[in-house]
């Protein structure tokens, strides 16, 4: 089986210490996380883990059992790129100078659907959402003027069959409502706590 | 369902107590029937300390030498008894001690629940004395783990523990407790027994779909091999299974997890699988055409090489764990639940057979293996002992209605090979783990999770000295176990490879020992030693019916090997007798 790449979608409690749980599972087997998000659902309460790997379908089946099989997580969905509908979004910061003198700025803009978010004396910002192929473009047509830092964001994806599942998890959350996060009280509030 | 409101309003009628933390610990422990806890105080978990004492005649707790022993005794109550292993260990190092036996747990799927003590909340993070980070530590060899940072979470918290340890597939559950939690007072308005989480589905629902398949291909199979492991103990579905295979005359063969689930000796137990088990279930596997696998999880060491494992036959999987099914063998139905459940469903509907024929063929490999190598090691000629012979005088003594707890190594491998055993729950070794130093402690659990049980450990002179200091535990405790030492002065299994595989290399595996019965009688634990056959039989009769504790030592041929044996790498039916 060839290796390719899988959007896991796993939904969850808002537990902390989850995403440890989760991310072990990928780490025991030497498997690197493309990318990883965390994010709340339409449905209080319930998260959602989008994560990225490239591995074999036998191997992503198997993991999103072990996945599953954890007490916080509801359920775990492994896709090919055809099953979902999903984005990226990115940030570069170039010299306005150089973009001013340089670069035709409009055409930029036009060509990858890029939005200027920050336009300073010393830098610009741009930003553009899109899927991988699209954000990388971007870089390598700044890269020449200078991109002084680039960010690319987690991918988020919607399943495109999800609708019954969709459904499914709003009667749960209806019968059975989430439990809230309990944090720790303590961290600054030394003298409310008790010595022996 | 009772929607969360009610369930609040409800509390709210009932009478509240004020309550430390470390009393609600205890009202949890109480409320869960749990009789013993194994632990070891330090300054993290004083407060729950401190509570026992004046619960100490409802709770016994067993003061161990090292948390580790905590553990693995708690682990050995678990597999003695049916019920879930209770431990108490400070932070830092005490909760790192039990890592050990969190992952032995896990992955032979022990119930046990660790209650670790942890710093204040406020010094969380700063590198408190004794603060470690356990959660994060015992996260891959937990079932489920959560640190409690405010009282009024303990008795919901220990609810889910248990739940969660005793439910579906069992294992460890660490619940680490910051010191304020123990100490503050709060409104108890009693403990409620968890059963049932959102999100967590300890039972798959069983497919009817699949059962009627499973019964077709069993029905229409020629020569069907049944393979079990410790499912069946845990789902205490012993009988269920019993029924199952003499209704369809199906051969079955344990994993080493698995034995004891229906007596050794029962017409259709063929032996044990995997790379130093029988002959017979090893090489049919191979020519089955219908395998059938009830609660074993197809480890390595029973399958072999993969792609030489079973190829020829179908694989119905029985299991209560979805990711076991096709994990490492592609199955052709999967009966996922609960084979208490599952088991009944199927035995109605396949039909009445025997398979004489098939049956033959079983033994005839095992009058082969019975020649080549059972009858030697049973009836050595040489002047030095066998493991072998020493395994075939409990049994003669017992009648295999001990408990048998085995340590890690050749020792393990000779005992579960010849052990007779008659009851399910007997034999309590590190399966999965192979965690030396795990029998002497389980052994100690072992006698309290059910105390009208003889339990005897077998131990190698390695292994013994990986978790020696329990001696004291049983000096302080009284409990009654016998110990029987098969020395053979060296780490004999990596030896064994080494000779076999390695060209007699032996790299440090030529192991000293101290003189066991002075370092028993140091601890008051009566002992003897034997080095020669004609003191064998009355040795062994004066450790079962001595009472107490005893030690007996007895040193076996230094370079005997254990076979038959899979070697690594090749295929189970590629088992050589020598």
């Amino acid at each position: 089986m060839m290796k390719r790449e899988f959007t896991i979608t796993v939904y969850t409690e808002n537990q902390i210490g989850l995403l440890n749980r989760i991310a072990i599972l990928f780490s025991r087997r030497k498997i690197n996380i493309e990318s990883l998000n965390t994010s709340p659902t339409e449905v209080e309460s319930v998260h959602r883990f989008t994560i990225v790997i490239n591995e074999t379908e036998e191997v992503v089946s198997k993991l999103c059992r072990q996945i599953e099989k954890q007490v916080e997580v509801l359920k775990a969905y492994y896709n090919t790129e055809e099953e979902i509908v999903w984005q990226e979004l990115a940030l570069y910061k170039v010299s306005t100078d150089a973009i001013a003198e340089k670069v035709k700025v409009e055409r930029l803009l036009r060509q990858f659907g890029a939005r200027a978010v920050a336009i300073r004396k010393d830098y610009t910002v741009f930003e553009t959402t899109g899927h991988r192929e699209e954000t990388d473009k971007l870089i390598k047509e700044l890269e020449p003027y200078g991109l002084i830092e680039f960010v690319r964001s987690a991918r988020v994806a919607i399943l495109k069959g999800s609708h019954d599942f969709h459904e499914r998890l709003k009667e749960f959350e209806q019968k059975e409502p989430g439990e809230d996060v309990i944090e720790n009280e303590y961290l600054d509030k030394k003298e409310e706590v008790f010595t022996l | 369902m009772e929607l969360v409101a009610e369930k609040k309003a409800r509390q709210n009628s009932k009478e509240l107590i004020t309550l430390t933390g470390s009393e609600a610990v205890l009202r949890a422990l109480l409320a869960e029937k749990v009789e013993t806890v194994f632990g070891y105080p330090g300054g993290a978990i004083m407060p729950i300390y401190d509570a026992l004492y004046d619960y100490h005649d409802k709770i016994k707790h067993i003061l161990v030498r090292h948390e580790q022993g905590a553990i693995h005794a708690a682990q050995g109550y678990a597999r003695a008894s049916g019920r879930t292993g209770v431990v108490f260990a400070t932070s830092g190092p005490g909760a790192t001690n039990l890592v050990t036996g969190l992952a032995d747990a896990m992955i032979d799927s022990t119930p046990v629940v660790c209650i670790t003590g942890q710093v204040f909340a406020h010094l969380l993070g700063t590198d408190a004395f004794q603060e470690t980070d356990v959660v994060n530590i015992t996260t891959p060899i937990t079932k489920w783990n959560y640190q409690v940072t405010d009282a009024t979470e303990i008795p919901s918290v220990l609810a889910k523990a248990f739940y969660i340890a005793g439910s579906g597939r069992p294992g460890p559950v660490l619940i680490d407790i910051t010191k304020n939690a123990q100490i503050q007072k709060f409104e108890f308005a009693g403990y409620e027994k968890c059963q049932h989480i959102r999100s967590y589905r300890p039972n798959p629902i069983i497919r009817k779909e699949y059962i009627v398949q499973a019964a077709q291909i069993i029905n229409e199979a020629k020569k069907p091999f049944v393979i079990f492991g410790q499912g069946v103990i845990l789902g205490k579905a012993e009988k269920e299974f019993k029924k199952f295979i003499e209704k369809t005359g199906i051969p079955a063969a344990w994993t080493i997890m698995g034995m004891g689930a229906i007596p050794t000796d029962h017409p259709l137990a063929v032996g044990m699988l995997g790379m130093h088990g029988n002959y017979a279930p090893n090489v049919l596997t191979n020519e089955c055409d219908v395998l059938i696998a009830v609660g074993m999880r197809f480890d390595d060491r029973v399958t072999g090489r993969l792609d030489k494992y079973a190829k020829q036959a179908k694989v119905i999987h029985l299991d209560i764990d979805p990711a076991e099914i096709d994990k490492n063998v592609k199955t052709t139905v999967p009966v996922w639940g609960d084979c208490k459940e599952t088991l009944p469903l199927l035995t109605e509907l396949v039909q009445e057979k025997s398979h004489p024929e098939w049956l033959q063929k079983f033994k005839e490999y095992k009058s082969q293996e019975e020649k080549e190598c059972i009858h030697p090691e049973l009836n050595p000629t040489e002047d030095t002992l066998t493991m072998g012979e020493v395994v075939k005088l409990i049994n003669e003594f017992t009648d295999g209605n001990a408990i048998i707890v085995t340590d890690v190594g050749q020792h393990q491998m000779v005992a579960c090979r010849y052990a007779k055993l008659n009851h399910s729950k007997s034999n309590i070794t590190s399966g999965g783990l192979g965690t030396m130093g795990f029998a002497l402690p389980a052994a100690i659990g072992a006698k309290f999770g059910a105390p009208q049980r003889n339990v005897i450990a077998v131990i190698g002179d390695g292994g013994f000295q990986m978790n020696i200091q329990e001696l004291g535990t049983i000096m302080q405790s009284k409990v009654d176990i016998k110990i029987l030492i098969l020395n053979n002065k060296f780490l004999g299994m990596v030896r064994q490879w080494q000779q076999l595989f390695l060209d007699k290399r032996y790299s440090f595996v030529d192991i000293e020992s101290p003189d066991f019965v002075q370092v028993a009688k140091a601890y008051g634990i009566d002992g003897a030693a034997v080095t020669q056959r004609k003191d064998l039989k009355n040795a062994v009769a004066t450790m079962l019916e001595h009472k107490g504790s005893y030690l007996l030592e007895i040193m076996v041929g230094k370079e005997n090997n254990v076979f038959p044996m899979v070697p690594q790498g090749c295929s189970v039916s590629e088992i050589r007798l020598k």
